[in-house]
């Protein structure tokens, strides 16, 4: 088993133990959702048209919910000189930890997307688009998240302000991923462009994410 | 195989912990770093691992793998204890040992025989006293072969019987051609350790 493997399974074995943020992230994700029918109102037009940008913001926000202790709870027991010291390049242990993140925190949200589809009146079938949406969106979100975790390792209540560096660079990917679920629940807009375009997003986030918090991290320990 | 430094210096926060540091650690040698609270002794363990950049000279290791940088090739034990409460003792070895390249065959379980946490290996972590926890990160060392430990007050927390044996298993590491850097304020029961005082004259 090598190094990026064994780091993988710990952190994910981590989130679905007590006190990890594994499930977390998902039940959030079905109390925020679930919240706005009732201060909508039941006009069930609007909830339907609302629908895909309610599920997106909701998604956003439970992703990057856990995502501030990701290095910070490694930085805080020491675990994190341990992992730089590794033969393992620290971009490599930061995807790794990212992967992980993904798998336990955003996929279980993924999964009761359809379900959430009854509280905003939208189809079964155009739900399961949404929930294609939000599979190819989120790891764009994990990975621009990374940085900013990154970022705020070694500050206390670093929490909030990751929330507020994140969330301006996720704006293209809430924009596009709402695009993509509105043209295949309401159209007239194919739903091809914009969902390419959240498939580039990710692709290049992921590139671009670790490299960018294995500098911020080495910065950090200065 | 030698651990050599020269001329090394370290600044924090702009203001310089040490300067003009140099040692020289064979072989089978050990060398004990001395010297009073914030007189840069684990600041000097964090710069040799690779944690900390040096403000000026170098500190290397010569002989060994050329590919391998120093930070691969030692183990460093610092005031925190790298464990995570929610995994069994055992889980946290064995995630150690793996990341840290032991191969997957080889089982854990002897190394927490030797820091008498064998009959613990399924209890989760956060149950463990400071002392214990101590002894799971001591396992480290023994769970996976490095040439060099970085030791930072690896007596602390320890009961006499648990010092006595960290002892046996530096003498042992020392033995068997490894090296030991130690910042302590006490003995740490080894025969005659070189020793480097700092905050004298630098």
């Amino acid at each position: 088993m090598t190094a990026f493997t064994a780091l993988l399974l710990r952190d994910m074995r981590l989130a679905t133990r007590v006190g990890g943020g594994a499930l977390m992230g998902a039940l959030f994700y079905f109390v925020v959702v679930s919240m706005i029918p009732f201060a909508i109102g039941p006009d069930l037009n609007l909830l339907s048209r609302i629908g895909p940008a309610v599920l997106w913001i909701g998604a956003l926000l439970a992703s990057l919910l856990a995502l501030d202790r990701l290095f910070a709870s490694d930085h805080d027991d020491g675990s994190l000189d341990l992992l730089t010291m590794s033969a393992l390049p620290l971009e490599m242990t930061v995807a790794a930890k990212a992967i992980a993140h993904w798998l336990t925190t955003a996929l279980p949200l993924i999964v009761i997307t359809p379900v959430l589809g009854l509280m905003l009146n939208v189809e079964m079938t155009a739900m399961g688009y949404v929930a294609l949406t939000l599979l190819a969106g989120t790891p764009a979100l994990t990975f621009i998240g990374l940085i900013g975790a990154a970022l705020s390792v070694t500050l206390r209540r670093g929490g909030l302000l990751m929330a507020i560096l994140v969330l301006p660079l996720t704006v293209p990917v809430l924009i596009f991923g709402v695009a993509a679920a509105n043209a295949a629940i309401v159209g007239p807009a194919p739903f091809g462009p914009p969902f390419t375009i959240l498939c580039a997003l990710s692709l290049a986030s992921f590139v671009l994410g670790p490299f960018a918090a294995a500098a911020a991290l080495r910065q950090g320990q200065e | 195989m030698q651990l050599v430094s020269e001329n090394l210096a370290c600044e924090r926060g702009g203001r310089r912990v040490f300067a003009d540091v140099n040692f020289a650690v064979s072989a089978g040698e050990a060398m004990i770093v001395t010297g009073r609270n914030g007189s840069g002794k684990s600041t000097l363990l964090r710069v040799i691992a690779g944690l900390l950049r040096a403000a000026a000279g170098r500190v290397g290791l010569s002989g060994g793998p050329d590919e391998a940088s120093l930070a691969e090739q030692a183990h460093y034990l610092g005031h925190l204890d790298a464990t995570k409460p929610s995994l069994t003792v055992a889980e946290n070895l064995q995630f150690w040992a793996r990341f840290l390249g032991a191969p997957a065959d080889v089982p854990v379980a002897p190394a927490l025989d030797a820091v008498e946490l064998g009959s613990l290996a399924d209890l989760p972590a956060a149950y463990l006293s400071a002392g214990q926890k101590r002894r799971l990160s001591i396992a480290r060392l023994l769970a996976v072969k490095r040439q060099l430990w970085l030791l930072d007050e690896p007596t602390s927390a320890l009961d006499t019987q648990s010092q006595g044996r960290l002892a046996a298993f530096m003498r042992e590491h020392l033995a068997g051609g490894g090296m030991i850097v130690a910042a302590t304020h006490g003995p740490i029961g080894l025969n005659a350790p070189r020793e480097l005082k700092m905050g004298l004259g630098g």
